[in-house]
């Protein structure tokens, strides 16, 4: 089988780039940088050196030993992204695309941001390397991160509020998008997620697959085997992709999905699009969107910022497709729960995206037998939510 | 269809004119005016008229149509609606008419869908903001079939690979963006237009209209010498969008439009 995507950044009958025509050159620019680059040794070499010596990879990987007693069955592990610099996995791919971008002679980088995560870790490794960084956020989400815009303020970028729709991550990605439209010259644009258009799922996928490499070597040697199961949450989906990959090969092992089932099942209560989506275009990329029955986009809600995304990226598409993966979705309360439990067992605070990935396997561990391995992907520390939940328990801080 | 459009250019060339295109998001201020506003701009002077059909996530636009789309969209605008406005369009007049619309609304309508009712209501061609050349084929293939034109857009990124590749799905004209950026108004255009335009009418082998910046006369008036149609977009949908659902809109608009069409002869 030929290797996905397709040289028009297809996989299936996902992706493609649907983007002004002001984009297409510069993409194709972009794209055939990425290609030099990834082949190019003493690139990766220099992104492999940062990585360890400024990320602090290879992460651990955690038996939660209490957690397991406590569930009784499948023995769980932990992929630690949340010992990442910067708290959580963002920080693979920013460093990766700013070391491309300085290769490509671009002084600028621009991004969008959610949860404030995947702009601070854009700032830092902009900060890092010496370029000019300006952050897009919708004015929804700077109120609920306040902390991270100041973190990344404090990084020397320049935070710009998005104050049009929803307000919220999809609205950052529209402007940041017409910002690289304007000033596509000398800037580049750091996609956090395995979104957008071509090559951008693809580059972040691989620039987060070492989580799953490095997981897929440690679990072998802790366990003796592959695990059973492997659980990530999917926003866009980049953490979930970048553990994923490295077991995809290896039919035996079950690949869940977890999305942000939120508050109910009604459009605009949730983000879980495959089970309340349709085939649509969204940001530049053929795939499942929650829209309405005229194709805009609808709104949506979680308790995690980072889940909180109408569309999902192109590849998770096809493995929904194709069955490799399976999605399931997750409440509000029960991710809750999750974040709670984490936290009073193993002395983890997790963010609230991976507390999803932990509640499903609350709810399917027990039934595995005890020999079998689980997988989860922690993808981010929950600092960031602390002051959040409490405001949702009605905690005064 | 395709025969409305090539008209409106011959006629406005043998004026020594270029073709006026004004711009207005359809349903702004609502839906039952949109009509009335085609209907002052025809009687302004303008050649074609391109309707925009509102969408939720609008990349390619800068603030000015952002905030008209917001209006439209709050005001019951969908492509099902615009067709519908389309068709009462057609009632009275044969002004060629272009869709600009963002990719999702047709595909959730389903192209074959949207190529038909399109053409029934009279839509002479469409443009899709977000569907390059490579994106763009099936749909150019369902909307050839029943004679309506699709509209590529050139882009001063475009290589000489990729405008050459614009000529197979070309129709009536191309659209030129005059610059790297959004929509919206602005002081002073790119300069070296005029080589641009004939790199892209000899590259595509079609007429060149040129968009994207031009908001006033002495602007329209510096293009038109050049391209083959001037479109105006965002310094309309300002004045309309200050004069809202007021009495005089018709009016001020056939008068702003009067000014800008007037400026679209060579000499």
């Amino acid at each position: 089988m030929k290797p996905l995507p397709d040289e028009r950044g297809y996989f299936g009958a996902w992706g493609g780039r649907f983007v002004p025509e002001t984009l297409m050159a510069p993409l194709e620019e972009l794209a055939a940088a990425w290609e030099e680059a990834r082949r190019d040794r003493t690139f990766r070499r220099e992104l492999d050196e940062l990585l360890a010596s400024y990320c602090g990879r290879p992460t651990p990987l955690s038996l939660a030993a209490r957690l397991t007693e406590h569930l009784g069955g499948g023995r769980i592990y932990l992929k630690r992204e949340d010992l990442c610099h910067t708290g959580a996995h963002k920080i693979n791919n920013a460093l990766g695309q700013c070391l491309l971008a300085r290769r490509m002679g671009k002084p600028r980088v621009i991004a969008e941001t959610g949860a404030g995560q995947h702009g601070v870790a854009v700032a830092t490794a902009a900060a890092l390397l010496g370029l000019e960084c300006r952050i897009y956020m919708g004015t929804e989400d700077e109120r609920r991160q306040a902390l991270n815009v100041y973190r990344m303020k404090l990084l020397g970028a320049e935070v710009v509020g998005v104050d049009a729709g929803s307000r919220t991550l999809k609205d950052a990605i529209n402007e940041s998008l017409r910002d690289w439209v304007t000033n596509v010259k000398s800037t580049h644009y750091v996609l956090g997620s395995v979104l957008g258009p071509h090559p951008y799922p693809v580059m972040v996928r691989t620039f987060q697959s070492v989580i799953g490499a490095e997981a897929l070597l440690q679990i072998r040697e802790r366990h003796r085997g592959l695990p059973r199961l492997v659980v990530a949450c999917v926003g866009g989906g980049s953490n979930a992709a970048g553990m994923f990959t490295a077991f995809i090969p290896h039919r035996n092992v079950e690949l869940v999905g977890v999305e942000a089932g939120g508050r109910g099942t009604t459009l605009g209560e949730h983000a879980a699009r495959f089970s309340g989506g349709a085939p649509g275009v969204l940001h530049g990329t053929r795939t499942y969107v929650l829209q309405d029955q005229d194709g805009l986009t609808a709104p949506t809600h979680s308790v995690s910022a980072g889940l909180d995304y109408p569309a999902v990226g192109p590849e998770h598409a096809f493995w929904h497709d194709t069955r490799r993966v399976s999605y399931a979705r997750v409440s509000d309360r029960e991710a809750l729960a999750a974040f709670h439990l984490l936290s009073e067992l193993e002395g983890i605070v997790p963010a609230l995206e991976p507390a999803h990935a932990l509640a499903y396997v609350c709810r399917v561990a027990g039934k595995l037998p005890r020999g079998e391995a689980v997988l989860v992907c922690l993808s981010g520390r929950g600092d960031k939510d602390v002051s959040e939940v409490a405001a949702l328990e009605g905690v005064a801080l | 269809m395709r025969r409305r459009i090539r008209d409106a250019f011959v006629r406005a060339s043998r004026k020594g004119r270029a073709a006026f295109v004004p711009f207005l998001t359809a349903g702004d201020p609502s839906l039952e005016r949109t009509p009335a506003l085609v209907a002052a701009l025809e009687r302004a002077g303008a050649d074609i008229v391109e309707l925009g059909v509102p969408f939720s996530d609008p990349i390619a636009d800068g603030p000015v149509i952002q905030r008209a789309s917001e209006r439209a969209l709050a005001a019951g605008a969908t492509l099902g609606t615009v067709l519908q406005v389309v068709r009462e369009i057609r009632f009275r007049s044969e002004i060629p008419l272009v869709l600009f619309s963002y990719f999702n609304p047709i595909h959730r309508y389903g192209l074959a869908r949207f190529a038909v009712d399109a053409a029934a209501a009279g839509v002479d061609a469409v443009l899709v903001t977000d569907a390059p050349v490579e994106e763009a084929r099936p749909l150019w293939e369902t909307l050839s079939s029943v004679g309506v034109d699709l509209i590529p857009l050139v882009a001063p990124t475009s290589t000489r690979r990729r405008i050459k590749a614009v000529k197979a799905l070309a129709g009536a004209f191309v659209y030129f963006v005059a610059r790297t950026g959004v929509t919206g108004m602005r002081e002073v255009l790119e300069g070296g237009l005029g080589e641009q335009v004939r790199l892209v009418r000899r590259l595509a082998g079609t007429r060149v209209v040129v968009g994207f910046g031009i908001s006033n006369p002495e602007q329209v008036h510096a293009v038109a010498r050049l391209a083959d149609g001037v479109v105006v977009g965002s310094a309309l949908v300002a004045r309309i969008a200050e004069l809202g659902n007021t009495p005089e809109l018709e009016g001020e608009i056939e008068g702003f439009a009067r000014s800008l069409a007037a400026a679209t002869v060579r000499r």
